[in-house]
């Protein structure tokens, strides 16, 4: 419970710091609601995409193919909509298209996911290796699909998905808040949500309390694969665009930002709450070195160090508590 | 005969064969001492760094950021060697103590601050990576000094094909085999080598064996760092070009040809045949490919299915083996 607790605090603290630090740093500028419509319309697909890795790492597991999934998803509907949909003439008649499109999108992201669930709950692969596979092949499809070309132009109803406003409210982040509202419902209110953790902290346990585990399993990695699906439909709506190696530098960034957020990498412990506020702090950095004009490649070194920091202050601090207690 | 055939190393081994048979019926250009030599040149920088990712994975950890080491030993190297001169000697050992020294300091991040090595190596990645494409400006290097060029061009054996080009065996092949033979031995017959598979097997059983922890974690993502230094000399040996984003990003490329030759990621097992049987397995797909006029891009298809196939029949292979442990306990 107290390392949970200092956990949450160590974060809220880091939250606060580089808020201050970024206003001192960028002074007015940082603070214009452009920047923060700007953020917001970055953070989504990262944010999507980190939900559909930390649901995996919660059973102790991790889904290296998200990114995979996402853009195959994404070929596949920008595939369908640009094959039926002229996007300067598109009226009122190709909703139906459209629907279908990003149905077929995420049925295709849903079918990968229950691959890897299969994989892994029934065939009994490591996570790791059974992703590993999935990610190499799916990439190999994409690029077969498209033969590396980008896929473009998509109709107006679909690049509204990623750009639009609603009463100020970018799109991306409702679908990201609704997202993450349904993982956190999922993971602390059904039986599905508690026989993850549990599957995390101790899959043998588990099993012999009657738990099904193969088929939670199998529904972990079948939501992981829908959650990068939702997050392809974003992001080939914001490219206006799919294609085969988008987004590829997401993927260990996901794992960081779910670390971070307080997701124990061995399984069992997490929160969805704590993965927001690590995108937050994700975010807020980015953006911060962004508007001083540092480097992309620096910023992520500079997250790096920020969850190396973090991983050192909570442990370290850890062990200087129970030291005293033993003292 | 039976011990053989539980073996992965067997399977892979017949992957190979059957695999470069279907090449060498569609194009017999493929079974040539030139196209195997060259295969073995053009492998040696992936076959050095599988090395190492072997070493790790026997530990029972894991690196990701070997990519970035072995980036950044390659371009400071390469500076070095431009501005300053020296010889190749110089070279190896400025890219090795780099790589050792990115090495060490993951291993005192995973091993003081107690951070899981997958974290820790996918952080370090990232500042590695981070911080050199900042401080080069992402600019290639290509002038490369004339003693550095011609080291890349001697051949142990020379050779001349029918059409009277000269081939050989390159002496890049002959560092990967150098290499080789002392990870083999380290593995094999010292106490250091039986420590990796110890700690993989189990961490807490290796350190009341008496095996010392803090050492063999130090030596091997030192070890690794050692390799990614080395295998960075090889690639700018190979193309004769320091790129900042070349390497990074085939992490994930290497760590899939190591464990397609059967190690495991739970640690304590691996064999440095099958690593190496992995990576020619990998070598001879997308060579093979190239010869039957497959279009490149059919590769990925290719290796992530066998990946797939591979990792399945080794895990339902563990679990029959465990099913008939406990039939024999029951009797």
């Amino acid at each position: 419970m107290t390392s949970k607790y200092s956990e949450s605090i160590i974060l809220g603290l880091v939250m606060v710091v580089v808020l201050i630090l970024m206003l001192m740093l960028t002074g007015q500028q940082f603070f214009r609601v452009g920047n923060f419509q700007s953020m917001a319309f970055q953070l989504p697909e990262l944010g999507i995409l980190s939900l559909a890795m930390m649901v995996t790492m919660l059973t102790g597991g991790i889904n290296l193919s998200i990114i995979a999934t996402a853009n195959l998803c994404g070929i596949v509907t920008a595939t369908i909509l640009t094959t039926y949909i002229n996007p300067d003439t598109a009226g009122a008649g190709s909703w139906g298209i459209i629907l279908l499109a990003i149905g077929a999108g995420l049925l295709t992201a849903t079918i990968i996911g229950f691959l890897n669930g299969f994989l892994i709950a029934k065939v009994d692969v490591s996570p790791i290796l059974a992703t590993l596979g999935t990610m190499i092949l799916l990439n190999g499809l994409a690029i077969v699909l498209t033969k590396g070309y980008v896929i473009s132009g998509l109709p107006k109803p679909v690049r509204f998905v990623g750009n639009g406003l609603i009463l100020g409210i970018p799109m991306p982040v409702i679908i990201f808040a609704l997202c993450a509202a349904v993982m956190a419902l999922i993971l602390n209110r059904t039986p599905l949500g508690v026989n993850i953790y549990m599957i995390g902290s101790n899959p043998t346990a588990t099993y012999f309390s009657g738990v099904n585990n193969t088929s939670i399993l199998l529904k972990t990695y079948l939501i992981s694969g829908l959650y990068s699906g939702i997050a392809a439909i974003i992001m080939i709506s914001r490219f206006n665009s799919a294609k085969a190696d988008y987004g590829e530098s997401y993927l260990l960034m996901t794992v960081l930002a779910s670390v971070l957020g307080g997701t124990n990498p061995y399984g069992g412990f997490g929160k969805v709450s704590g993965l927001v506020i690590a995108l937050i702090i994700l975010q807020l950095v980015s953006s911060g070195l962004n508007l001083l004009g540092v480097s992309n490649f620096l910023t992520i070194a500079i997250w790096g160090m920020i969850i190396i920091l973090v991983f050192a202050v909570t442990y370290l601090s850890e062990r200087y508590r129970e030291r005293r207690q033993v003292a | 005969m039976k011990k053989l055939l539980s073996r992965h190393e067997t399977y892979v081994f017949l992957a190979i064969v059957i695999f470069s048979l279907i090449i060498t019926l569609i194009n017999p250009s493929f079974f040539t001492l030139e196209n195997f030599l060259d295969l073995l040149k053009s492998y040696a920088f992936v076959g050095i760094l599988a090395v190492g990712v072997l070493f790790v994975l026997i530990s029972g950890g894991i690196d990701i950021s070997f990519t970035a080491v072995a980036t950044v030993a390659m371009y400071v190297t390469t500076v070095i060697m431009i501005n300053y001169g020296g010889n190749i000697v110089t070279a190896f050992l400025i890219a090795c103590l780099i790589g050792i020294a990115l090495g060490l300091l993951n291993a005192a991040i995973i091993y003081f601050l107690n951070i899981p090595a997958i974290i820790t190596t996918i952080a370090t990645l990232n500042i590695y990576y981070g911080i050199l494409t900042v401080l080069s400006g992402g600019k290639w290097l290509h002038a490369m000094p004339t003693w550095f060029r011609q080291f890349s061009g001697i051949r142990v054996l020379t050779l001349t094909n029918p059409a009277g080009i000269a081939y050989g065996l390159s002496i890049i092949t002959v560092i990967w085999a150098v290499v080789l033979v002392v990870a083999w031995v380290i593995l094999r017959y010292t106490t250091l080598g039986r420590g990796l598979y110890a700690m993989g097997g189990s961490m807490p059983s290796a350190q009341r064996a008496g095996f010392n922890i803090f050492f063999l974690t130090m030596f091997v993502y030192s070890f690794m760092g050692l390799m990614a230094g080395i295998a960075g000399v090889v690639q700018i040996l190979l193309v004769q070009t320091a790129a900042p984003n070349s390497i990074v990003g085939k992490e994930l490329d290497v760590l899939a040809a190591v464990v397609l030759g059967g190690a495991s990621l739970a640690g304590g097992t691996g064999t440095l045949l099958g690593a190496m049987l992995g990576v020619i397995l990998v070598a001879v797909m997308s060579n093979g490919l190239t010869l039957m006029h497959v279009p490149s891009f059919w590769y990925n298809v290719f290796i992530g299915l066998i990946i797939i196939i591979s990792v399945s029949a080794s895990a339902l292979q563990h679990r029959r083996k465990e099913k008939r442990m406990i039939t024999v306990e029951g009797e």
